[in-house]
């Protein structure tokens, strides 16, 4: 069955983008990330504009995380003062991300660096995660687990500004969320991703926040700054295919209440250990693509006559 | 079935108006199966058919040519082991859509200047480099523009073969893809005999989005405000949806 998509104008199988919503949705679920970081790659490996791609998937980012923050909010595993800091630099992060987008988009090289930018994060973050979940295991496997600090004191605690976050137990300056918030924006802009796979980990290792709270956390955030970049990709891009965007809410919608609850059953360290290796596999692939010699060294742009 | 006999009905139609134009002064007579072609939601490319009629005397060809757009050629090049966009040209007057039909091998009866003067052809036609560059860029990069409008099924590799029945009859499809350029098309018929051109006609097709694909195309285009504002209002509906069935089975 086959669909037509206005703003890509491409025809699309619907089976195949529905189980990609479902596959991805789950992940999703899972680990508390928008899965806009599988999403975007796959959606261009199965032919879709980059640019489409990544705007169409800022727009259902905004879907999975509205499903999936309302599960989270029920147990109480948002911290909503956390939140709106991040909010707050997300916003001023997206809006500049779109900006620059556009000038990218005309200088031609908006897929070079959207795909670069994955191989950059992604490489990182899988790794980082990788090791840490790798040592993790390893010592509560020999039995010397020893508990963890609430969270270590360095520099950053010497950052004015200084804010009470209770639900995440933390007294530290609002600067360092701010800072994480408009870096991840601009990711969310440029990347069409939600940027949980940037900001769960920053939360977690960088502000020090309790696990339990970092996954609702970063979907309550992701929600407003994809939905901002949504409406300024479309605005100034029309970058955003909503039948598309459609058909893959539907699947990750479905997916998302999949993966929450399995989420929920899973072990966490085996968890981060999956999800680093998935994240490495997408990078692999980017940086395959970008190595490999084309078939055809010459790419054309087309565009209605001046 | 139905449509087998119209199509029928409308080859007899022609078959009788070519005859009695045949002795005037129409010796070329050309119609397509449909004028309007929809994309719609379910839209996965179609075929049109193409068919005419001959006095019985010399050879037919048919341009089918889509509506004239900018196109910019980038030239990939490998900076520190991946592969960026590097130099490029841009180009108008191109054909979003090009594809020839011909009732025989061209080079047997249509002399090069009548292929030049009417662009019939690839290598002929009249895409012009923007801008100052020399004619080897130029040409290398509008040989790269064709290699990319051909691979997309835009433009024909070789010119399409139409079939004749009783030395009168001419027909062929047109494909267009499912990424067809949309646009008005123009269809132009020649009539070739003894080496010049006897007779011509061109006839417009037009390639349109319709329904909710050209609505949802429009407002994205026109009021892209409020696209994205209802593009976040979906999405958020869709989430709270999709989480309120969850609940009410758990």
């Amino acid at each position: 069955m086959f669909l037509y998509l206005p703003i890509a104008e491409i025809s699309v199988n619907v089976i195949v983008f529905l189980s990609l919503g479902i596959a991805v949705g789950t992940l999703s679920g899972i680990f508390g990330v928008g899965g806009g970081f599988l999403m975007t790659p796959l959606l261009i490996f199965f032919g879709i504009p980059p640019a489409v791609a990544v705007g169409t998937e800022a727009n259902q980012i905004v879907a999975s995380s509205v499903s999936g923050v309302l599960a989270h909010w029920r147990r109480g595993n948002v911290d909503f003062k956390m939140g709106s800091i991040l909010l707050i630099g997300g916003i001023i992060g997206s809006t500049f991300g779109v900006w620059l987008f556009r000038v990218l988009r005309e200088l031609g090289q908006i897929d070079l660096v959207i795909m670069l930018s994955y191989v950059i994060f992604l490489g990182t973050i899988g790794l980082l995660m990788f090791v840490e979940s790798l040592r993790t295991m390893v010592r509560s496997r020999s039995g010397a687990g020893s508990r963890r600090k609430l969270h270590q004191h360095n520099f950053l605690h010497g950052l004015p500004f200084k804010m009470r976050f209770r639900r995440s137990k933390l007294y530290i300056s609002a600067l360092l969320p701010l800072l994480i918030g408009v870096i991840v924006g601009i990711l969310s802009a440029i990347m069409g991703v939600g940027g949980g796979f940037i900001m769960v980990p920053a939360m977690i290792y960088l502000l020090g926040m309790p696990t339990s709270v970092v996954v609702g956390t970063s979907l309550f955030q992701i929600i407003f700054v994809t939905a901002n970049a949504t409406f300024l990709q479309a605005t100034f891009n029309q970058t955003v295919d909503v039948v598309l965007a459609l058909l893959l809410m539907v699947g990750a919608v479905i997916g998302a209440q999949i993966g929450t609850q399995l989420g929920a059953k899973l072990r966490g360290e085996q968890l981060r250990i999956l999800l680093a290796l998935m994240v490495l596999a997408v990078c692999s692939k980017i940086v395959y693509d970008l190595v490999a010699t084309p078939d055809e060294l010459f790419i054309m742009v087309t565009g209605a006559a001046h | 079935m139905i449509a087998a006999v119209s199509i029928f009905g409308l080859w007899l139609a022609v078959l009788l108006q070519g005859t009695a134009a045949a002795s005037t002064e129409n010796p070329v007579v050309v119609d397509l199966s449909k004028d309007f072609v929809a994309i719609t939601a379910g839209f996965t490319g179609t075929e049109v058919l193409l068919f005419g009629t001959t006095a019985g005397k010399g050879q037919v060809v048919v341009i089918v040519e889509g509506p004239a757009v900018n196109a910019t050629i980038r030239h990939k090049e490998r900076v520190a082991g991946i592969w960026v966009n590097g130099d490029e040209v841009a180009f108008e007057n191109v054909p979003a859509f090009y594809q020839v039909l011909a009732t025989g091998s061209l080079d047997e009866w249509l002399p090069l200047p009548l292929r030049e003067t009417n662009q019939i052809g690839v290598e002929y036609l009249q895409i012009r480099p923007l801008g100052d560059v020399d004619p080897a860029t130029a040409a290398e990069y509008r040989n790269a523009l064709i290699r990319n409008k051909q691979l997309a099924g835009h433009y024909g590799k070789v010119e399409g073969r139409m079939t004749i029945v009783g030395g009168r009859l001419f027909r062929s499809t047109v494909f267009f893809p499912a990424d067809v350029p949309v646009g008005v098309y123009n269809i132009r018929t020649y009539l070739i005999d003894n080496k010049r051109v006897v007779s011509s006609q061109v006839m417009p097709l037009t390639i349109n989005k319709t329904g909710l694909e050209a609505d949802l195309y429009r407002v994205a285009h026109k009021h892209s405000a409020l696209y994205g504002i209802a593009a976040i209002v979906i999405a958020i509906l869709a989430g709270l949806g999709g989480n309120m069935l969850f609940r009410r089975n758990r």
